[in-house]
């Protein structure tokens, strides 16, 4: 079996201007920390608010949020993708589809679609952190609130939501890196991520090896940085005395 | 909207599910040896033992599911190549299936783990003070107890596997997802036919992971 190992291939040149290798990884990484955290801001928002939702006392409104949750469950990410990409763009106006279609660059359209399914998919998981992360407060937190004369609002916004957001440290880091590692569906309807760079140099170069090597490592290294990151801040910001917290 | 001419090919349809499914069982068979492995020498008084097996857990949880399919789909050729002397094609469905095996394997290892350390002391001093090796002790004590409390959990992850072999896209292997995409381009019916593989998957998922959440409250009562 012969493979020609080549380490130093990131640094050859593409044949494109004076682009070398490593490049279009550079490239990639952009687009994957775009789309990341692009989709993080919408499901962070979404989720935040269906978590709260699903936590009120109406009935009605839980049912809504929780219908969202067991809708983008069950449907695997790949589908959701195709739906938003393919399918959605055709059902707006006309003149929504001739702009998104026409005057975006291929990439731009599809990092839209991108951002609305990865953000959307996620708010569902976000959506049972910050519910799991209010009900694990006591009872009491929002008895307090009330006996003081907050009313509901300002009883999440300054009193549940803060402390929520504090226990859920942890589960939303990894929420937070699963989006990090399923942005490269994005490689998949074209738009020259991480994966889709490494992919694409593989097969220029035929070092593949080297190729993935090098995006497993990226990978590998930002999501292990985050890790602690997270861990750091958790303990930074740990209120003391919460019970749910020091079991942890 | 249009879906009369799914009817037709359903044949295809149920193929690729086949292939899903395939895949799927599979998997969850070959992840859970491999995890079950990976949890034992995780909780292993051998040093070194135990930090490859976390070290091969962090190292799978993170990175992507489709690089791993990706990659291993251009290396498992080399690697059998380099074991064997001859070059073999193995086909994206081998290559996919080693993926998908090594990296739940991560996943379930977590998991057993997580059921191991659930088992009290006392059973695994008992097991010893009746004069078991470890060995023993694992087999007919442990991990009986320990699969018994965390099989709701196996299956959850399963469900979660299930929706995942969608990603085989990327090699082209013809699965549920896949065979609906291409039977809808060629009689130009997308949207019905990702709609429909959409609701079926929906059904599927939220059907199993029903049955999972009534199997879990029976094991909590008893």
């Amino acid at each position: 079996m012969n493979y020609h190992w080549h380490w130093g291939v990131f640094f050859s040149s593409t044949g494109i201007g004076k682009e070398i290798y490593l490049d279009w990884f550079i490239t990639g990484l952009g687009w994957t920390i775009a789309i990341s955290l692009t989709s993080w801001l919408i499901a962070l928002v979404l989720g935040t608010a269906l978590g709260v939702l699903r936590s009120l006392p109406n009935r009605g409104l839980a049912r809504i949020a929780s219908a969202y949750v067991t809708l983008f469950r069950n449907v695997p990410l790949l589908v959701q993708l195709f739906i938003w990409y393919f399918l959605i763009p055709d059902w707006l106006p006309d003149r929504a589809q001739i702009w998104l279609k026409q005057d975006l660059s291929p990439s731009t359209s599809a990092f839209l679609s991108v951002v609305l399914c990865l953000g959307l998919f996620t708010a569902a998981r976000v959506c049972e952190q910050v519910r799991t992360g209010i009900q694990a407060l006591p009872r009491g937190q929002l008895d307090a609130a009330s006996a003081l004369g907050l009313n509901l609002s300002n009883a999440y916004h300054h009193v549940l939501l803060p402390q929520a957001f504090r226990i859920i440290i942890p589960p939303m880091t990894s929420e937070f890196l699963n989006v990090f590692k399923n942005s490269s569906v994005a490689s998949l309807i074209g738009l020259m991520e991480l994966l889709a760079q490494t992919k694409q140099t593989a097969e220029f170069t035929a070092n593949l090896f080297e190729a993935f090597t090098l995006a497993t490592l990226i990978y590998f290294v930002l999501n292990m940085g985050l890790m602690y990151f997270m861990r750091w801040l958790e303990r930074k910001v740990r209120v003391p005395g919460l019970i749910a917290l020091e079991t942890k | 909207m249009d879906f009369s001419s799914i009817v037709a090919a359903l044949p295809n349809l149920w193929q690729g599910l086949f292939l899903t499914l395939k895949l799927m069982l599979l998997a969850v068979a070959g992840g859970i040896v491999i995890g079950t492995l990976l949890a034992l020498a995780r909780l292993s008084n051998n040093r070194l033992l135990s930090f490859l097996a976390g070290f091969y857990v962090n190292y799978f949880r993170s990175i992507p599911l489709l690089l791993v399919i990706t990659w291993f789909y251009f290396i498992v050729p080399f690697m059998i190549g380099w074991i064997t002397g001859t070059m073999h094609p193995v086909g994206a469905f081998v290559s996919s299936l080693i993926a998908f095996m090594m990296f739940e394997a991560a996943y379930y290892c977590e998991i057993v783990r997580a059921g191991i350390q659930s088992i009290s002391r006392g059973q695994v001093n008992a097991a010893y003070a009746l004069g078991m090796t470890y060995g023993q002790a694992m087999r007919f004590i442990i991990l009986p107890q320990a699969f018994r409390k965390m099989t709701p959990l196996l299956l959850q992850q399963s469900i979660i596997l299930f929706q995942d072999t969608s990603l085989v896209y990327a090699v082209g292997l013809m699965d549920f997802l896949n065979s609906a995409r291409s039977s809808g381009d060629i009689v130009g019916q997308l949207p019905e036919f990702l709609l429909f593989a959409g609701a079926a998957y929906f059904v599927i998922s939220f059907v199993a992971s029903y049955f999972v959440k009534r199997l879990q409250m029976r094991f909590a009562v008893s």
